[in-house]
């Protein structure tokens, strides 16, 4: 199949997705100087108001302005926990909210699990600083 | 060395030779570090929607290319050397995720593959599970609850 490149390489396509994902970046490193949470619980606020965001339906704006510029970044991940919920919900009800938001991100904690265990099997001792 | 003689000449000594506040270059790097990590999945996006792939498919496989990717640059030693530079700009995307997996299974590796490895890869990654997850959990039953045209479908 050929691959059309100048829609691959749409500048303006990319621009958004640079500058809207950038600036998410932006205000986790502001959270990182101005406060004393830790990484880890940045991680946790990224994708919970990702899961927030997305089930008030506003997250949806920015998926469709910037494309991976707003899945990409955790709080797309929650987004998508929250999506993929609320469709399931659409269709089976109670069991959807406890099947939706796994089902539609399986394959991103599934690669996390095996990637980050293959991972540490094969990762270099960490050299001891002083 | 001059008294110092007022609050004033004080604060602007002070100034002078306190290090400039790093957040404006820490913001800087985070910005184009991490705009480029969303740039790059949205090439990789782009070429699966030329391929055929729909959005969801598409948007599933950027996210296991970052994460394997970033697993690995953890396990090489290379993910830290970025992060250090760009703070939340490797943070803040998926690699992140992927990373904060990576890192704690490397530091335990020592304790065993079971409950070293396999155990401490959580630390970071299982609280942002149990709260996307659980979150997702609520928001999925508050729309059963406000959406009647789903109540009707139970």
């Amino acid at each position: 199949m050929n691959i059309d490149w100048s829609s691959v390489f749409n500048l303006e396509s990319l621009l958004k997705c640079f500058l809207v994902g950038g600036l998410i970046c932006v205000i986790g490193q502001v959270l990182i100087d101005k406060t004393k949470l830790t990484p880890a619980k940045i991680l946790v606020i990224f994708v919970t108001s990702g899961v927030i965001l997305g089930g008030l339906g506003i997250y949806k704006y920015l998926v469709d302005f910037a494309g991976a510029g707003a899945t990409v970044p955790l709080t797309g991940f929650g987004y998508n926990l929250a999506k993929g919920t609320i469709e399931e919900v659409s269709k089976l009800g109670l069991l959807g909210a406890f099947t939706g938001g796994v089902k539609s991100s399986a394959g991103g904690i599934a690669a996390a699990v095996f990637f980050g265990y293959l991972a540490a099997l094969i990762s270099k001792p960490k050299m001891k600083k002083q | 060395m001059n008294p110092i003689e007022s609050k004033e000449t004080y604060k602007k000594y002070v100034d002078k030779k306190a290090p400039p506040s790093p957040i404006l270059k820490n913001c800087f790097n985070a910005f184009w570090v991490g705009g480029l990590i969303c740039t790059l999945g949205q090439i990789v996006l782009n070429i699966c929607k030329e391929r055929g792939f729909d959005p969801q498919t598409s948007g599933t496989i950027v996210s296991i290319l970052l994460i394997a990717i970033s697993a690995f640059l953890t396990g090489l030693n290379l993910f830290n050397k970025i992060g250090k530079f760009a703070g939340a700009g490797s943070l803040v995307p998926i690699t992140g995720f992927s990373n904060s997996i990576v890192s704690p299974a490397m530091e335990y590796k020592s304790e065993g593959y079971v409950l070293g490895v396999g155990g401490k890869m959580f630390t970071v990654a299982g609280p942002v599970l149990v709260f996307g997850i659980s979150t997702a959990i609520i928001v999925g039953i508050i729309y059963l609850i406000f959406n009647t045209q789903s109540i009707t479908l139970v």
